[in-house]
């Protein structure tokens, strides 16, 4: 196996992780924590106000 | 609440300024090698000729405008999503006056003939390591702020921040790469790639396209998937979206610096590689930009009449222009025609003025208030003008090169039925003379802009305190 065999391997191994992550990422499980994640910035002094469940998660410690 | 802790904005004030001052400086020069090619006779000095300029402002609107721009809305984002203070304040402190002085050595240095040849990476040896360590610090700061949050997810802009940090750090180390020149037995300034032939081409155009690809595309998201969302007060449109984004960003980019090399020594292949990854480059560019256009959905009517706002939008609306245009352009066929023209310049202003400068002064304008103690800038009205005015030179400037371009690229290639060639060069450079007329003209209006802005700054900053945000306690009552 010479090193162009392991170029080509990594070069699809990106890809399969490439649809993995696009798989994860739309996969309903994360839904919750991306929004949560999406309100960071809005937690301080917004007035916008989600007509979805309030956000709590991110008002929690990481640590507790 | 916690105890009286504030976060670190002394640095991003810093920064924050001597973005609109570097912005002045680094247009300034583009506007005066702009009317050196309208007026040769301008080439008043060595030092001030276009070939010794030109650099300058490139390297000044890059890394000194864009630079501090990114710095300052990176140290802010970072802090506040975090809901930490920057660690390492000391080190944050020498990342700006390090970055400082780097500006400063390379408006001397460019000028005087001090250069490696490489574009967007002229600078001489000893700044270059000079950067390096500012690099590195950059990256403990931000990479320690996020260790140390106190909130468990890490918001998608610092996700973009710390990709364009590591890879700008990676590309920078490869591609400066270089032997000093020995001479009386001391080291000069002086230095020589430490690449040859077409690997040197290669190295220097994966680290030129993906500078454009970390430093003004994934540190600009960074910036985009922040302020868009506190501008518009609602959240990102799609966070799912924006990991996507993120990964489709990076898995691509690198790969596709050879379209800068096409028809050259560089193996065929290797070009074809380039021109394939440069199309796939439009769905992330595209899911991007809509991801960031449609945050406004539902409240359209914010951008009516808010000029920050409208900054925002319309730097991403040409997000979406120049990242069509330029995988089209690095298609082989499309690529013969458009090489070595003014349509290039035309496009890299699209993407320079239009998005990455568009959003910069967008985020500038969010920030200055907030950093002044002050609940607006000191003149809306300003900042309107400020926006029409810089969105019309745009379109000038662009609009001018893309046709200078594509007359030229057909002029070069125009042949007589015997095969001699219809123009000579020179009348090709001589039909381009009212194009460059009219760039010089949109450069000087996005110019104006900038001073603009700078008046609006220092009415903001005039009796204004430099404030302290205290920091959020992620347990606080809601």
């Amino acid at each position: 196996m010479d090193i162009n065999d392991l170029r080509s391997l990594f070069t699809v191994l990106a890809f399969i992780a490439f649809i993995g992550i696009v798989w994860w990422a739309y996969s309903d499980r994360r839904k919750a924590t991306y929004d949560e994640a999406a309100m960071l910035p809005l937690d301080d002094d917004s007035p916008f106000v989600p007509t979805g469940p309030q956000v709590t998660k991110n008002q929690e410690r990481k640590s507790s | 609440m916690q105890s009286q802790a504030t976060y670190n904005y002394k640095v991003v004030r810093q920064f924050a300024v001597m973005t609109v001052i570097w912005g002045i400086v680094g247009m300034l020069v583009g506007v005066i090698i702009a009317a050196q090619l309208v007026w040769p006779e301008l080439n008043v000095h060595e030092f001030l000729s276009y070939g010794r300029l030109r650099p300058l402002h490139t390297n000044a609107v890059i890394f000194a405008f864009g630079g501090c721009a990114l710095f300052a809305t990176s140290y802010y984002a970072v802090q506040r999503t975090s809901h930490a203070p920057l660690f390492a304040p000391g080190l944050a402190a020498f990342t700006f006056w390090g970055w400082q002085l780097i500006i400063v050595l390379a408006a001397l240095s460019l000028p005087l003939g001090f250069t490696s040849g490489k574009e967007y990476a002229e600078l001489e040896w000893p700044i270059d390591i000079l950067i390096t360590l500012v690099w590195v610090s950059y990256a403990v700061v931000f990479f320690g702020t996020i260790i140390k949050r106190t909130v468990s997810h890490i918001y998608v802009a610092n996700w973009f921040f710390g990709g364009f940090i590591l890879t700008v750090a990676v590309l920078h180390l490869v591609n400066s790469a270089a032997v000093p020149v020995m001479a009386a037995g001391i080291l000069t300034p002086k230095s020589y790639s430490a690449y040859a032939g077409v690997q040197d081409a290669m190295i220097q155009w994966w680290y030129g396209h993906n500078a454009v690809g970390f430093f003004l595309t994934a540190g600009f998201l960074g910036m985009m998937y922040y302020f868009v969302p506190k501008q518009a007060g609602r959240p990102v449109y799609s966070y799912r979206l924006s990991v996507v984004h993120f990964w489709a960003l990076i898995f691509t980019y690198m790969w596709a610096g050879p379209h800068h090399l096409h028809y050259t020594a560089l193996p065929d292949w290797t070009q074809s590689v380039g021109m394939i990854f440069s199309l796939i480059l439009l769905a992330p560019s595209w899911g991007g930009m809509i991801n960031g256009i449609m945050t406004l959905s539902g409240a359209w009517h914010k951008l009516r009449d808010d000029p920050i706002l409208k900054f925002m939008i319309t730097s991403l609306s040409f997000y979406g222009m120049s990242t069509f245009e330029g995988p089209m352009m690095s298609i082989k066929t499309v690529n013969a025609l458009s090489h070595y023209t003014d349509w290039t310049v035309g496009h890299v202003h699209s993407g320079a003025l239009g998005w990455v400068a568009m959003i910069s002064i967008g985020s500038i304008y969010y920030l200055l208030p907030r950093l002044f103690g002050k609940p607006e800038m000191a003149s809306k009205k300003l900042i309107e003008v400020h926006f029409w005015i810089a969105t019309i030179g745009v379109v000038l400037y662009i609009a001018s090169m893309w046709i200078a371009g594509v007359m030229q690229g057909l002029m070069w290639r125009a042949t007589n039925v015997d095969g001699t060639l219809t123009y000579s060069f020179v009348e090709s450079v001589k039909a381009t003379y009212p194009f460059w007329t009219i760039r010089l003209l949109g450069g000087l209006l996005f110019l104006s802009g900038m001073l603009i802005m700078a008046y609006n700054m220092f009415l903001t900053m005039a009796g204004g305190k430099a404030v302290n945000a205290p920091v959020l306690a992620p347990a606080a009552a809601h």
